[in-house]
């Protein structure tokens, strides 16, 4: 098989310029194809933003693993292999308006292995947005996903066999009194397993927000770690997925309190479909001296048909008294009382399950921190859901 | 002006084992306004979703008509269609979903020339009875009923019944939440619509005083799920006055 798709219709770098286009106006853009570095095109000044090869910093060794300190499986394969890390390294004090823009497309064919590597920076005092996509040349965001309405039941299992993987691993550092966006997207094929690993530090009076999308994938797994390490550090984690087919999306998440009055608040809300599998789990540690910290922890599931499955396994672990933590799941099918009430308006049942998986994803999507990706993700989630066109 | 008639004979129905309507039988014709009142267990809310069709009621005997039309062989929303609406007692929270969506998606209204555009429509009916019954604006552009006080969420009912004009409905304490000004508001509404398109009214209140802004064309007392008496408004008086140990 040719790794770029040959014949009729949009070739992946078609794609690639149509998804970056939807995504808005943007201050700077990299672009990397299997691992390997392709596009660096930035608008902003160097004293800003500095973009390019970790490699080729002074500090690699500082640079790379600075965040992870934790070096387990997944992780380690990365540091071995990945073939150009990115630095995105946003300068003291600089307000940069308009996202930065990664894209890792996979794009090779079955035995391909891709390690992608981010290293984002925010310097102390800096405001930005970062968006990073990883997705399938093939079958990616704006192509061929299938969508519920097309193919009501499974198709044959994809998970067992997987042709590709991809690890990537991303270390975001948010410095004193600076504030970063970061939304993730993960859209690849059914034939590709994932292990991903996205690490945040926060400093004192600083805040991340992140908005991770989980779409594709045959297993796919996104490893969340947030530590709070600076006084009154804020970190907002947010992720929507959908699973369809025989996907499994697993989700693993660490709020780890090291600092007095840090705030961590985290909402992962997904459906399962088909015979998809989803499972959360997440684990809230609040260290010694880390007091008057809060802590927040949901995770809400759509089960919408009777072969799927989602598993909710939320943890605490606290060695401070002075803490506030409060953590809460749900697994279930659409809501029936929902649908009692939409259907004694006059809405046909079918139509109000659909307004109501609409309306769970919308309440979510409202909470991407980057407005300019809003309407791009709500579509995405619409899409996979069957949900669009209500 | 639509001549017609909402009319139950005998219904007994319950959740599982156990009946709690014992063979109730009224009739309420277009136009009219019929209170039921009773005390707490008496079957006033399950006649109110066993109507609608709830999911967890089931019907032992006895049939439901709206204009003839056997409306227990129905679902909900056909229930819907067919002219019947619920003004429900406690609202439900349906995050991410609109009531413009919701209306729309629920019966698409025509033009007065007849021409179809429905969401301009819709727009136009939406704010014109939002006003009509001190409604926020702000609101309509809210997910249905979440973030709504007790109070907003019966006006909420209220606007959708003005929107959706329906033949029958049935308000379940549209009266439990409101301030004395929102509840001339919701009364005056709902009589208004009784003369504006022949609207009937079946009523559901523990408390006169919802009767003192709709008036009651037929009263009746429900006690262990039987409709124990039947007369006209001076019947709610006496109840208020006397209480319902009588009844029962």
């Amino acid at each position: 098989m040719s790794p770029v798709a040959e014949g009729p219709g949009p070739s992946p770098s078609d794609r690639v310029h149509s998804l970056v286009t939807s995504l808005g106006a943007r201050s700077a853009l990299m672009v990397t194809i299997d691992g390997v570095l392709a596009t660096v095109a930035s608008s902003v000044g160097e004293q800003l933003l500095s973009l390019g090869r970790a490699t080729e910093c002074s500090d690699v060794e500082d640079v790379l693993g600075s965040v992870v300190t934790d070096p387990r499986d997944f992780l380690l394969l990365n540091d071995a292999f990945a073939v150009d890390p990115l630095l995105v390294d946003i300068a003291t004090g600089a307000t940069i308006a308009d996202p930065i823009v990664i894209i890792h497309v996979v794009s090779g064919g079955p035995g391909l292995a891709v390690f992608p590597r981010t290293v984002i920076r925010g310097g102390a005092g800096s405001e930005a947005g970062v968006i990073e996509i990883v997705v399938d040349a093939d079958a990616g965001l704006l192509a061929d996903l299938p969508s519920r309405s097309s193919s009501p039941r499974a198709r044959p299992s994809s998970t067992s066999s997987p042709e590709r993987l991809v690890v990537p691993v991303t270390e975001i550092s948010v410095a004193d009194d600076s504030s970063l966006s970061y939304v993730s997207v993960q859209a690849l094929g059914t034939d590709t397993w994932q292990l991903a690993h996205q690490a945040s530090v926060i400093g004192a009076s600083a805040t991340l927000e992140s908005f991770a999308v989980a779409l594709g994938g045959g297993y796919a797994r996104l490893r969340t770690d947030s530590a709070l390490r600076g006084v009154s550090g804020t970190s907002k984690l947010r992720a929507a997925f959908i699973g369809r087919d025989e996907q499994m999306l697993d989700f693993r998440t660490l709020q780890d309190h090291l600092a007095p009055r840090t705030t961590s608040d985290l909402l992962f809300m997904g459906a399962v479909a088909d015979h998809s599998h989803s499972v959360y789990s997440g684990l809230i540690r609040v260290h010694r001296g880390a007091v008057r910290s809060d802590a927040r922890q949901t995770n809400h599931n759509l089960v919408l048909d009777e072969g799927a499955h989602a598993d909710s396994v939320p943890n605490l672990d606290i060695e401070e008294n002075d803490v506030s933590c409060s953590h809460g799941s749900t697994v279930g099918p659409v809501d029936e009382d929902q649908r009692y009430y939409l259907e004694s308006r006059g809405v046909e049942p079918d139509v109000a399950e659909r307004l109501i998986i609409a309306g769970f994803f919308e309440d979510i999507a409202d909470q991407v921190p980057i407005a300019g990706t809003r309407s791009m993700i709500g579509q995405a989630l619409a899409d996979r859901t069957g949900a669009h066109g209500v | 002006m639509s001549t017609g008639e909402l009319c139950i004979e005998g219904l007994r129905a319950g959740i599982p084992g156990r009946e709690i309507l014992q063979g109730v039988t009224l009739t309420v014709r277009s136009g009219e306004v019929h209170a039921v009142m009773g005390p707490n267990g008496s079957g006033k809310s399950t006649l109110a979703h066993v109507l609608m069709g709830r999911p967890g009621y089931e019907v032992l005997d006895g049939s439901v008509t709206l204009d003839g039309i056997d409306l227990l062989s129905l679902p909900t929303w056909q229930r819907a269609r067919a002219g019947l609406f619920l003004g429900m007692q406690h609202p439900i929270e349906v995050p991410g979903v609109s009531l413009t969506r919701t209306l729309l998606a629920a019966r698409a209204p025509v033009a007065d020339d007849g021409s179809h555009r429905p969401e301009k429509e819709m727009d136009v009916r939406l704010h014109d009875e939002a006003r009509r019954i001190g409604f926020d604006e702000r609101f309509l552009d809210r997910p249905l009923n979440v973030d709504l006080s007790g109070g907003e969420r019966k006006r909420n009912e209220t606007l959708q019944l003005g929107v959706l004009r329906p033949r029958f409905a049935i308000l379940d304490e549209i009266d439990s939440g409101l301030d004395v000004d929102a509840l001339g508001a919701v009364g005056r509404r709902v009589e208004e619509a009784t003369t504006e398109w022949g609207l009937g009214v079946l009523a559901i209140t523990h408390f006169r005083r919802l009767l003192n802004v709709l008036h009651p064309d037929v009263v009746h007392v429900l006690s262990e799920g039987r409709v124990v008496a039947t007369g006209s408004s001076e019947l709610a008086e006496l109840v208020d006055r006397t209480g319902y140990a009588a009844y029962s």
